[in-house]
Order: structure tokens, then C-alpha cells, then sequence
């Protein structure tokens, strides 16, 4: 076995396992770190595949951003993780013959001759300093442009819609101005008054002054 | 390399020799955390007119050993409400990035450990995965300060890091290229001649400094350390860690500072390139020495700027990322777009 499939099989090992844990980890904020783990894992078989682009992006992407922002979320909810496991056995024989569908459906894939998967032949080896990113780019950019723009625009929409939704005009929000802060000059908040240091003292205090010196 | 091919043979001997490559840059780099925060002290000292650290050894200076072997010899102590295995991954979480991120970091055109093709992607992903040491850190605690520690530093990183993007978006764009060698290497030619005028600082000043200032932001340093905020919530995330698992936090900041030096010095400030011209002889030379007096002269920044200015407060950094940089960056973007379509493109 070379080095690359005892590689492979780690890792798939690995993905398995953390995919696994994702769905039936009992703490929420330790199945999305199990999720984490699994995308480092497939960014690791994308590394295998030579698409090292795709690879850093994943990890860059979905655990740098997205994940983060997942956990972020999860660890202020307050989840009552009894009450979600509860209906867990009642709703088990639906889901285990949707997975046994899932389940044969894709072994047929792989296993049927229709699919065609012998014609995929194991890929001669890249040089050294083949760059799938321009590839990629040059792709993008030329043959997929349409497709590429179009999918850009969706998301543009999607972002626009998704701060459109949560922009919640309150009339109690407080907010602070801040060209105002920074246009305040010292006068507007301060005032420097000049004063003596000393003030000469009145007849009577110096009486009592004395007084005291000789108390 | 040969004398280990012969004990070894040929596979065995490339693994032990990229091992030796790994520790040659990691003890040193350990050793320079270790003389930042000594570098850190002093510079303060004197910013403040007192001396600073001038006690152990001579001039202070065997004062960051002291600190590390007190802090070895303290006891972890780990809070009975925990999250026992997440509160000890969380140290290991947060240097792992810091330390793993030099893999492509180019010192000279010749040394580095791994000349990749996507060196300045790789250096974004593996950074970004640095906010879950401090992330999972404040939750594993818990603790309310930790947690809110933890929650203000994720939303800041996370902010940060898109002007940080955009800001890398406008250096591939002059270089073409993704590779930290290469960046370097075209800021060393272009109509100024390969002198301190042709390195992207200039052309592009309006992302080297948001990327100097979210470099600052990203490493939760001062005046954007609301993460720690001695003041509110006492030490933020770590504040339930103590000896050396506090202490591999610590070293994850000082050596994320050198790796933002590093690259602001690599994609800005030319690299190891001379800022003289190649006429002065040996001063024209590039060379590392050049790459360290850079990463010195930025990393003397980030302590100045802790000095100088008092912390913001939390919505005004929010708004500073998200409202000031992320428009400048963008902006700038498109201007560098027109700029190299224009006939009077520097980088043809």
C-alpha cells in the first residue's frame, strides 16, 4: 500500500468518525467541532486529489468563517438537549428506511457497471508546478463565466436579503453619531476657567490662623 | 542531507531532514516570542520613562527565561465545571496555527521550508483557524467572563479578517501570483527599479495600512484587545487558565505578532529586498538581515501602538472594520483595477 492510500484511509477514517459524532454528539457545540474536523479531513482528501485550492478554500472558508460564526450562535442558545433527544426512537424506524434507501441507492451507484465509474482511470500525476489555481481562474473566467456571474448574483441577492430581514427599525435603540464624536471640539466639553493659586486671605481667617498656631 | 541519505536511506532521511528544517525555525522563533515580550517590557518601560525588566542577568535580560520557568513549574488547574477535553485543546487550538503557518513563510528568495504555489492562501486558512483556541477557550471555562472574552474576540476576528482579505485581494492583483516568493520578487522590479518606491507599500498604502491595523486587530492586540479587557471582564478568555496552558496563549499571541510582521513585511514592505539600490554594494544586497529589520521596525509598531493609544470601545471597532476598512479596501480594489488597465500602470 503507498503512502498516499494509507494517507487516505486515515483520513477517511477520520471523517467517518467525526461525521458520526456530528450527528450524534450530545452537546450541539461539540457535534459543529466534530463538523470542523470533518471539513479539515475532506480538505485533506481535496489535498490528496491534488486540488490544493480547493482544499485551503474549504478550510478557509467553511471552518475559518462559516464555523466560526455557527459556534458563535450555538453557545449563546440555550438548548435543553433532553427535550430535542426525546422523540429520538419514536422517529427511528421512518429515518433508518430513508437511510437504507440512501444507502442502497448510492451503493448501486458505485457498484452498477451503468455508472461508468471503471472508465475513471487514476489520473497521471501533475508536475510540480502545475497551478489548479490559474487553471480554475482561466476556467472561470472564460467557459463558465455566465454560470459564475449568475451564481454571484444569487448570492448577492442573498446577502442583501438576509441584512434586508434583519434590519428591525427600533424606535427605543439609542445610537451614538459618530462624525458627531469626532467633531467635538475641547470647548464644547470643557471649560477652562484661570483662576489665582493663592487667594489673599481675609482679615479674619488670618485671626483664626494664628489661633490655631498657638492651640 | 547526503550524510543522513547514507545512514538512513533515501525516504527516512527527507522526513528527519524536514524535522531538522521544522525545529531550525521554531526554536528560534521561540526564542523570539520569548525576547518580544522582554523587547515588549523595555520598549514600554522607556515609553513611560522607567527602565523595565532590569533584574535578572545583565540588563534584564535573562528575565523571559525567569518567566517561563515559573510558569512551567505553576500548576494547570482545571476548574471542576469545565469542558475537561475542550479547556485543554484550546491552548493547543490556538498555538497550532501560530506555529504552523511559518511552514511557507519565505525568509530569503532560497530559504524556506516549503516554496508552495498557494503559500499566501495557505497562510489565510491556517490563520483563520486560530480564533478557535480563544473561542473554544471562553466556552469550555465556563465562565461568564471567559465566554464574553471569547464572544468579543470571535466577532472581531471574523470581522477583521474580510478587510485582511480584501487588503491580500489588491497585492495579488499587482503580483499575479500566490506565492510569497514571487509577491516579493515583483515588488523588486516595476518602473521605480526594484527600490524602496516599487515595493507595494506605496502603490497600494491605503491596504498596507488596513492590513497593518487589522494585523493589530486579528492578534487581539492592543488598542483592539477587548478580548482580554483587564478592566471589564478581567482577562477574558483565559482567564480560568493558569501556568503553562496559560502560557501557550500568551506565546500564540507573540508569535501570531511575528507572523503578521512577517507578512506585512513580505507583501508590503519588499521582503528581504534591499531598500538600497544594488550600486551600494554590500548595503544593496538583499538578504535576511533586511526581512528582520523589517519585521523588527513592524513589530516596534505594534508595541508603540500599545503604548499610545487607550482600547476601543466595542462598537467603535466594529464599526472601524466593518464601515471604514472593509469600503476602503473595496474601493481601492476597483481603483487598482482601473489603475492597471490604465496606461499608467506601474506593473506591466
Amino acid at each position: 500500500m503507498s503512502f498516499t492510500s494509507v494517507v487516505f484511509y486515515v483520513l477517511s477514517a477520520i471523517l467517518i468518525f467525526s461525521s458520526f459524532k456530528v450527528i450524534t454528539a450530545k452537546n450541539p457545540v461539540h457535534a459543529a467541532l466534530y463538523l470542523v474536523l470533518a471539513f479539515v479531513t475532506s480538505a485533506g482528501h481535496w489535498m490528496l486529489l491534488e486540488s490544493e485550492f480547493l482544499a485551503i478554500t474549504l478550510v478557509l472558508v467553511y471552518v475559518g468563517a462559516v464555523m466560526v460564526l455557527f459556534l458563535f450562535v450555538l453557545m449563546m442558545l440555550d438548548i435543553n438537549i433532553e427535550k430535542m433527544r426525546e422523540g429520538f426512537w419514536r422517529h427511528f424506524p421512518l429515518a433508518g428506511v430513508i437511510a437504507a434507501v440512501m444507502m442502497g441507492e448510492m451503493s448501486l451507484v458505485l457498484m452498477r457497471p451503468e455508472a461508468r465509474l471503471a472508465e475513471y482511470t487514476p489520473r497521471a500525476a501533475l508536475p510540480a508546478d502545475f497551478s489548479n489555481i490559474r487553471e480554475l481562474g482561466l476556467l472561470l473566467y472564460t467557459r463558465y463565466l455566465y454560470p459564475f456571474e449568475l451564481a454571484s448574483m444569487v448570492l448577492l441577492v442573498a446577502i442583501v436579503a438576509a441584512i434586508a430581514l434583519t434590519m428591525r427599525k427600533r424606535k427605543d435603540t439609542k445610537f451614538v453619531n459618530p462624525g458627531d464624536q469626532v467633531a467635538v471640539r475641547r470647548n464644547d466639553r470643557v471649560r477652562i476657567v484661570k483662576m489665582e493659586a493663592e487667594k489673599p486671605a481675609a482679615a479674619g481667617d488670618d485671626a483664626a490662623a494664628a489661633d490655631q498656631q498657638q492651640a | 542531507m547526503a550524510f543522513l541519505q547514507d545512514i538512513l536511506g533515501a525516504d527516512a532521511a527527507y522526513v528527519v531532514w524536514t524535522l531538522l528544517k521544522i525545529i531550525a525555525i521554531v526554536a528560534p522563533m521561540m526564542i523570539a516570542v520569548a525576547y518580544l515580550t522582554y523587547a515588549e517590557r523595555k520598549v514600554i518601560g522607556y515609553m513611560q520613562v522607567r527602565i523595565g525588566p532590569n533584574r535578572v542577568g545583565p540588563l534584564g535580560l535573562l528575565q523571559p527565561l525567569a518567566d517561563g520557568i515559573k510558569l512551567l513549574m505553576k500548576e494547570i488547574i482545571l476548574p471542576t465545571q469545565s469542558s475537561k477535553g475542550l479547556f485543554l485543546l484550546a491552548p493547543v487550538l490556538s498555538i497550532m496555527p501560530a506555529l504552523a503557518a511559518w511552514a511557507v513563510v519565505p525568509f530569503t528568495d532560497t530559504l524556506v521550508l516549503s516554496n508552495a504555489n498557494a503559500s499566501l492562501l495557505y497562510i489565510m486558512a491556517i490563520s483563520s483557524m486560530g480564533v478557535y483556541g480563544i473561542i473554544l477557550a471562553g466556552w469550555a471555562s465556563n465562565s461568564k467572563y471567559s465566554f464574553l472574552g471569547a464572544l468579543r474576540s470571535a466577532a472581531q476576528i471574523v470581522s477583521y479578517e474580510l478587510a485582511m482579505g480584501f487588503a491580500l485581494v489588491g497585492v495579488l492583483m499587482v503580483s499575479g501570483n500566490l506565492n510569497l516568493v514571487e509577491i516579493v520578487r515583483q515588488q523588486g522590479t516595476g518602473i521605480a527599479g526594484g527600490s524602496i518606491l516599487s515595493w507595494n507599500w506605496l502603490p497600494l498604502l491605503p491596504l498596507f495600512v488596513v492590513y497593518l491595523i487589522s494585523g493589530v486587530a486579528e492578534t487581539n492586540r492592543a488598542p483592539f484587545d477587548v478580548a482580554e479587557g483587564e478592566s471589564e471582564i478581567v482577562a477574558g478568555f483565559h482567564v480560568e487558565y493558569s501556568g503553562m496552558a496559560f502560557a501557550i496563549f500568551f506565546l500564540a499571541e507573540y508569535a501570531n505578532m511575528i507572523l503578521i510582521a512577517a507578512m506585512t513585511s513580505l507583501l508590503f514592505l519588499g521582503g528581504w529586498l534591499s531598500p538600497f539600490p544594488a550600486s551600494f554594494g554590500a548595503l544593496g544586497q538583499g538578504g535576511f538581515v533586511w526581512m528582520a529589520a523589517k519585521m523588527s521596525l513592524v513589530l516596534f509598531c505594534f508595541l508603540w501602538f500599545r503604548a499610545t493609544f487607550p482600547r476601543y470601545r466595542y462598537d467603535q471597532i466594529m464599526r472601524l472594520g466593518w464601515k471604514v476598512f472593509i469600503p476602503v479596501t473595496l474601493v481601492w480594489i476597483v481603483v487598482l483595477g482601473a489603475w492597471m488597465m490604465s496606461p499608467l500602470s506601474l506593473w506591466k
